[in-house]
């Protein structure tokens, strides 16, 4: 039998025809939670966030500074072997410009998702944020931006002890929001 | 066996290096991370689905799809036998009582906490059905009487309560003293 | 090697819907059925069953493989569930391939089905599991910052503008017009395209591939037997796959070099040395209009940065000089995450062998490379066919 079938079975419907009784159908809610241990790297990283700073990992074989931290090298596939710490300031990588949420509803003003490359970490390594008090169309790869950290009280320990990253002038400094203690080079 | 060829390690060449960070306090290593997953699922009944519950809600029937070939009649109606893969197109209409093929007595519900009386399902052989159907057993007195064999009768919903759904068949009871 | 040919010697498809009435099991069946029927082989002639589905959270059905497998003839067989993201559609292939590849199935029958009309709110919302659970779902992200974010950086990388990326949505959704299952076929200009509603700036609502539910199967068969069932089998030729990390944030987006080497790793097993030149047809996944020009560039069809300007010179054009997505593509047949890849499989097969109606590609074709993607914008899965 050759070529392609000349029909193609499925019954499309349409959401108005979920209604009215003639669709037989059933829903489920599961009750999903979890209770994720966040792990050596993972904890450090929090507890630091809640200090006001960015914590990294060093691996010397591979002689990468890694934010976010992990406790193995996932290149060399060794154990790596420092905390380091970071700056909180970066070189936007990429950005975008949201306008929907993440349950599908249109937003008015758009969020702007980044991934912000850290100062002291090996370039080109980033995570992911969210720009603030900038005009959206005032953002640029390659734009020079600073944590702005919520205050000490208000940190849980997350990502989000970091309110957002706002636009910083070339050579400028970070810890806009609060004093944080300075680089220590012990052991 | 082929023997693997060692690689040699590659060290890149060194750059600055940072300056390290102290090290951890002596709290623990880990915290836990709450978290959930938010979703709704969301089920058609299926062209299956539809013969069947179409049947029981109009007609208060139990309709199940026969495959001569594998000599099936299968309970709910299914389209395809996944024996021959078939398209199943004969309707077959079973009664609404059989025989218990296994019964389990349940004293916990699905989140673990203990029932003042015990939830009784069974799975259903239906008169004139290959397949077997789980449902609840309603009524049961003396718990010697629920054996593998003991014939059960559907008890359905009037008319007027059926919605198109399996709970259409409140249940089963055991046919008269056996 | 050592290793036997197979060939591709069936395919059907369902249509690709926004909402099927019918159960995931019952779309897993029509697809194969219709593989099957296209081969006049019956279930008990295939050896083995390779599955391909997403996540149990989008059909709301845990234990997925299980549940599907009656629906594709894994009654009694052996039968092996793959997933990798948007890459399964054509994982799925190479797993089922070296099943048959190996010696140990003669034949192999493979499916990859998805119904995302189950996942409430909207299908959406599932895929907020990708983002890491304590580093950014904080966050509220959504699936489409990452695109958006890989976009923007493809564009700024090389200075592509956002109507050069608008002329694959046109492109792709004007082919699925000729495609019997598409869901999206329309035609468009490139300024309709932009005109549509911004998602996430660079993404507008018609550069997207929609939620869908479908089916997509085929079937394998080891070379003697293969020439017994036809005097045209399509040789898989070369596999490939390969993941990057999930450590996306770490790398730079504007290439996608886990695609690069998928692509060599099914080249080289192919015999394939300058892909430009010895593909005559391509299927790239393309799940948003950039993505299309992206892969291209990692399947070494177009050298980095240049793939805009090929499409605008007509390329990639049905009856241009390397057809991609003659199908219609994601963009306009649909996106069932695992089902989408095997579209695009199925497309090959009728392609090369002629039998690909009004979207048939001039020239005969006589190889042509199929790819899908996904996870983290991770994973490359190419597989090559011929009709040598």
């Amino acid at each position: 039998m050759a070529g392609q079938p000349k029909s193609v079975r499925g019954t499309p419907l349409e959401a108005k025809d979920l209604h009215g009784g003639k669709t037989f159908t059933t829903s489920y809610v599961p009750r999903i939670y979890y209770a994720w241990d966040t792990g050596e790297a993972i904890g450090r990283y929090l507890e630091e966030l809640k200090q006001g700073r960015l914590i990294a990992r060093f691996c010397h074989r591979c002689q990468r500074t890694m934010i976010p931290p992990r406790m193995f090298c996932e290149r060399c596939f060794r154990a790596n072997d420092d905390w380091v710490y970071v700056q909180d300031t970066g070189r936007v990588n990429t950005f975008s410009l949201c306008y929907v949420s993440w349950d599908v509803q249109r937003l008015e003003e758009p969020e702007i998702p980044a991934v912000i490359e850290i100062d002291g970490a090996t370039p080109g390594t980033g995570i992911m944020h969210k720009l603030g008090n900038v005009n959206p169309k005032d953002v640029r790869v390659g734009m020079r931006v600073r944590a702005v950290w919520k205050p000490a009280a208000e940190r849980t320990g997350s990502i989000t002890d970091i309110a957002y990253f706002e636009p910083m002038e070339e050579g400028g400094k970070g810890g806009a929001a609060k004093a944080r203690p300075a680089k220590r080079s012990r052991g | 066996m082929k023997k693997v060829k060692k690689t040699r390690a590659v060290v890149a060449a060194p750059v600055a290096p940072p300056q390290r960070a102290a090290a951890p306090a002596p709290t623990r290593a880990s915290g836990v991370w709450p978290g959930s997953i938010p979703l709704e699922s969301f089920y058609t009944a299926g062209l299956g689905g539809q013969i069947f519950f179409q049947a029981l809600k109009e007609r208060g029937e139990l309709v199940g799809t026969r495959c001569k070939g594998c000599k099936q009649v299968y309970v709910p109606a299914r389209v395809f036998c996944e024996r021959c893969f078939v398209e199943l197109n004969e309707q077959v209409k079973v009664k609404a009582e059989g025989t218990l093929a296994s019964f389990t007595f349940s004293f916990y519900d699905r989140d673990g906490a203990r029932l003042g009386e015990p939830l009784v399902l069974g799975l259903v052989k239906l008169e004139g059905a290959t397949t077997v159907l789980l449902h609840r057993l309603l009524k049961v007195g003396d718990p010697a009487r629920v054996r593998i064999g003991a014939r059960v009768k559907a008890v359905i919903k009037p008319k007027a309560e059926r919605v198109g759904s399996i709970l259409d068949i409140e249940g089963f009871v055991l046919a008269q003293a056996g | 090697m050592g290793m036997r040919r197979v060939a591709v010697v069936g395919a059907g498809m369902t249509k690709f819907m926004r909402r099927a009435l019918e159960t995931p099991k019952e779309l897993a069946w029509q697809a194969s059925k219709a593989a099957l029927d296209s081969c006049e082989l019956y279930l008990e002639d295939m050896d083995g069953v390779v599955l391909g589905t997403a996540p149990d959270a989008f059909d709301g059905l845990h234990m997925k493989g299980e549940y599907l497998s009656d629906g594709c003839g894994g009654w009694k067989k052996p039968y092996l569930r793959c997933y990798v993201g948007g890459g399964t559609g054509v994982y799925a292939i190479a797993q089922a391939w070296f099943h048959v590849a190996s010696g140990l199935f003669d034949t192999a029958l493979v499916v990859c089905e998805e119904k995302m009309s189950s996942c409430l709110p909207h299908p959406q919302a599932a895929f907020l599991t990708i983002f890491d659970n304590i580093t950014e779902q904080p966050l509220k992200p959504n699936l489409l910052w990452i695109f958006a974010l890989e976009q923007n950086r493809y564009m700024s990388r090389h200075g592509i503008t956002n109507e050069e990326i608008a002329r694959v949505a046109v492109k792709n959704k004007r082919n699925a017009l000729d495609h019997p299952s598409a869901q999206l076929g329309a035609k468009l200009t490139v300024k309709e395209v932009l005109a549509s509603e911004i998602m996430a700036w660079p993404v507008h609502r018609l550069m997207v591939s929609p939620t869908s539910d479908g089916a997509a199967a085929v079937v394998l068969a080891a070379e003697d037997v293969a020439r017994g069932l036809t005097d045209k089998p399509i040789w898989i030729q070369g596999v490939g796959w390969c993941l990057d990390t999930a450590y996306w944030t770490n790398r730079d987006l504007y290439y996608p070099e886990y695609v690069e080497k998928a692509a060599w790793m099914a080249y080289r097993m192919a015999g394939v040395r300058e892909p430009r030149k010895e593909i005559n047809i391509a299927e790239p996944y393309d799940p948003f209009a950039y993505k299309e020009l992206h892969h291209l560039e990692g399947l070494q069809l177009a050298p980095k940065g240049k793939a805009p300007q090929l499409l605008a010179d007509g390329v990639f054009d049905r009856d241009g000089d390397l057809p991609a997505c003659p199908s219609g593509g994601l963009l306009g047949v649909g996106n069932p995450i695992a089902a989408a890849g095997t579209m695009k499989i199925c497309e090959l097969f009728w392609q090369l062998r002629g039998e690909a109606g009004k979207r048939q590609v001039p020239g005969k074709p006589k190889r042509g490379v199929a790819q899908a993607w996904g996870d983290l914008m991770q994973v490359g899965t190419v597989v090559v066919m011929g009709t040598e």
